[in-house]
């Protein structure tokens, strides 16, 4: 494979796929927010169906 | 500090949830993660520059996919309803947006179903590689029996019906079945198989020979390709198709989240899950195109069908035919299709679902049996028969190229420019979120809305001066031009039905006063949200 192509292959699998490591370490380390305001809370029901 | 004023009483009502955040992640990835993501995108690089696609195609992700993403969770959950109903409670002229989303999905389940089914056939066709001696022929001859372009035939296809019936009766179960059992369950257990599956047929692809002169081919950059408008506008088109926007799907999707839920985090884990997914699947293809390329002696350049479904009903079965093991790796390979196809198609299917349950007080039992029923019925009679690669090809055009669009740009039309939700839906991200996309977003939408508007004009003059594929002019008309009028119908005539649902005592949360915003939504305001010192 010429440089170039490995050059953009690896630049490539570093944005997209650290994009998704990033996004998911992120998420993981606060999950939720949890400043947010007083109410929301929902009325849980089970599958309708 | 002072004291957080109270959310107003009536705020929630009844209605099914996902059983967490991963549920909602790996659902709405499965969304995402389609047809579109294996044969569309290795074939948009390889035409538009190479590896310099990539620049453009992540510009795009940053700049349109993921903002128009935010904008349909943030409508979705704040709005808390199917498509339809969420517009609706956007603006009082705006459910039929929803209705159009609604209606594209109706349209696009009836063909991606039958896609599925020959997939489901090629995944048995694999044990004994029955379509190994003449790929192009037995496609298009023997499993189709494709009859005259531009026509319409009645002439069934048995080993097309049969599958395709399967696929409408597993599809109405996981939607009848609801939620939480039916629709959640479906992506827990598929989108992992289906990952790992992938991962199995690319590893086994990045071994065989000519494998690099594939990848080589795949990411060779052309930057000239950068100075041509339309590469750009391929990858913006590339993201906004891929990442099912538009669809109503993420509207539907987010409507069902808690509303004590983080929003922005996870869309991001979903965007980013999306294109890894895609460029996987790039490496995985043009691996396997390499080895063909090298086994019939020709560049990767010069072999036919590298994309659609001829990329994975010829071209692969080509490959497979040739490779140590064939059968084994193309039922993996058939079986992702249909694993990737089904996860896609039940979301669009629930967007059409969730509508009628909240317009005619349906339960989801009985909306999957009616969206099911006549869904199956109409796609059987269009794409069962010997010409329903035509139809299929020519509805996908003019549902996907213009339909879509136009419900991209209807959207952001009546949320941020007539509605003028824009900060009110912003600060909801905030409110709720870990991460704030802040006002730069609103920016971003609605310049995504000139981009859409101006691909929708070019697309929409070329199909009107040039028609499309070589087909007779009536039946462009009649089939392409013709969706459009359908789409547009419910569009207009939705709205007129009344509503058996009650739809009035709804008070979204947080209030426009938690959100520091006067309670008139036409009302200027000057002062600013900081969601970790509300006033």
């Amino acid at each position: 494979m010429s440089t170039s192509a490995v050059v953009l292959l690896a630049v490539s699998i570093a944005l997209v796929w650290g994009g998704l490591a990033v996004s998911i370490i992120v998420l993981a380390r606060r999950p939720e927010n949890d400043h947010m305001p007083p109410g929301g809370e929902d009325t849980v029901v089970p599958d309708e169906v | 500090m002072a004291e957080q004023p109270a959310a107003p009483a009536h705020t929630h009502e009844k209605r099914e949830h996902w059983s967490g955040q991963t549920a909602f992640i790996l659902a709405a990835i499965g969304s995402a993660v389609g047809l579109g993501n294996i044969w569309r995108f290795p074939g948009q690089a390889y035409e538009h520059g190479g590896g310099a696609f990539m620049i453009p195609y992540l510009i795009a992700l940053v700049t349109a996919g993921i903002p128009i993403l935010f904008l349909e969770h943030a409508i979705g959950h704040r709005f808390r309803g199917s498509a339809p109903l969420a517009m609706k409670r956007v603006h009082k002229h705006a459910e039929g947006v929803g209705w159009l989303h609604v209606a594209i999905c109706f349209v696009i389940g009836l063909y991606y179903t039958a896609i599925i089914a020959w997939a489901l056939s090629y995944f048995f066709f694999s044990f004994n590689l029955s379509y190994a001696d003449d790929p192009a022929g037995f496609f298009t001859g023997d499993y189709l029996q494709l009859g005259e372009a531009g026509t319409f035939s009645m002439s069934f296809v048995p080993q097309v019906i049969i599958p395709l019936v399967a696929v409408w009766l597993i599809t109405i179960v996981i939607l009848a079945l609801g939620l939480h059992t039916g629709v959640e369950r479906l992506n827990i257990i598929g989108i992992p198989v289906l990952v790992a599956t992938f991962l199995v047929i690319v590893v086994r692809a990045l071994f065989l020979d000519g494998a690099g002169d594939g990848i080589e081919a795949l990411f060779t950059p052309d930057f000239a390709a950068l100075s041509d408008p339309q590469v750009w506008i391929a990858a913006y088109g590339q993201i906004f198709f891929s990442l099912s926007l538009a669809y109503g799907i993420m509207i539907t999707y987010a409507s069902y989240r808690r509303r004590r839920s983080n929003l922005t985090a996870p869309g991001l884990v979903v965007a980013f899950g999306n294109s890894s997914f895609e460029l996987l699947a790039g490496i995985g293809v043009f691996a396997t195109l390499g080895f063909l390329a090298s086994q019939q002696g020709v560049g990767v350049g010069e072999l036919d069908g590298i994309a659609g479904p001829f990329l994975s009903f010829v071209t692969f079965p080509a490959t497979i035919a040739e490779m140590p093991g064939g059968a084994f790796f193309g039922a993996l390979f058939f079986a992702s299709l249909v694993l990737a196809g089904l996860t896609s198609l039940v979301s669009v299917l629930q967007v059409v679902s969730s509508a009628l349950q909240d317009k005619l007080n349906l339960k989801p039992r009985t909306a999957a049996l009616l969206v099911g029923g006549v869904s199956a019925v109409l796609s059987i009679i269009g794409f069962g028969t010997t010409t329903g690669l035509y139809l299929l090809d020519t509805v996908d055009q003019w549902s996907n190229q213009l339909g879509i669009v136009a419900g991209a740009i209807t959207m952001i039309a009546a949320a941020v420019w007539i509605g003028r939700r824009g900060h009110e839906l912003e600060r909801h991200l905030a409110a709720v979120s870990t991460l704030r996309p802040g006002k730069a977003w609103l920016w971003l939408v609605s310049a995504v809305a000139l981009l859409l508007i101006y691909m929708f004009v070019e697309k929409a003059v070329s199909l009107a001066i040039d028609g499309y594929g070589g087909y007779p002019t009536w039946y462009v008309v009649v089939f392409g031009w013709g969706t459009v009028l359908f789409l547009a119908l419910v569009a207009c005539l939705m709205p007129l039905a009344r509503w058996r649902r009650d739809i009035v005592h709804f008070h979204p949360w947080p209030t426009r006063e938690q959100l520091n915003l006067p309670a008139d939504v036409g009302e200027r305001h000057t002062e600013d949200y900081d969601p970790r010192s509300p006033s």
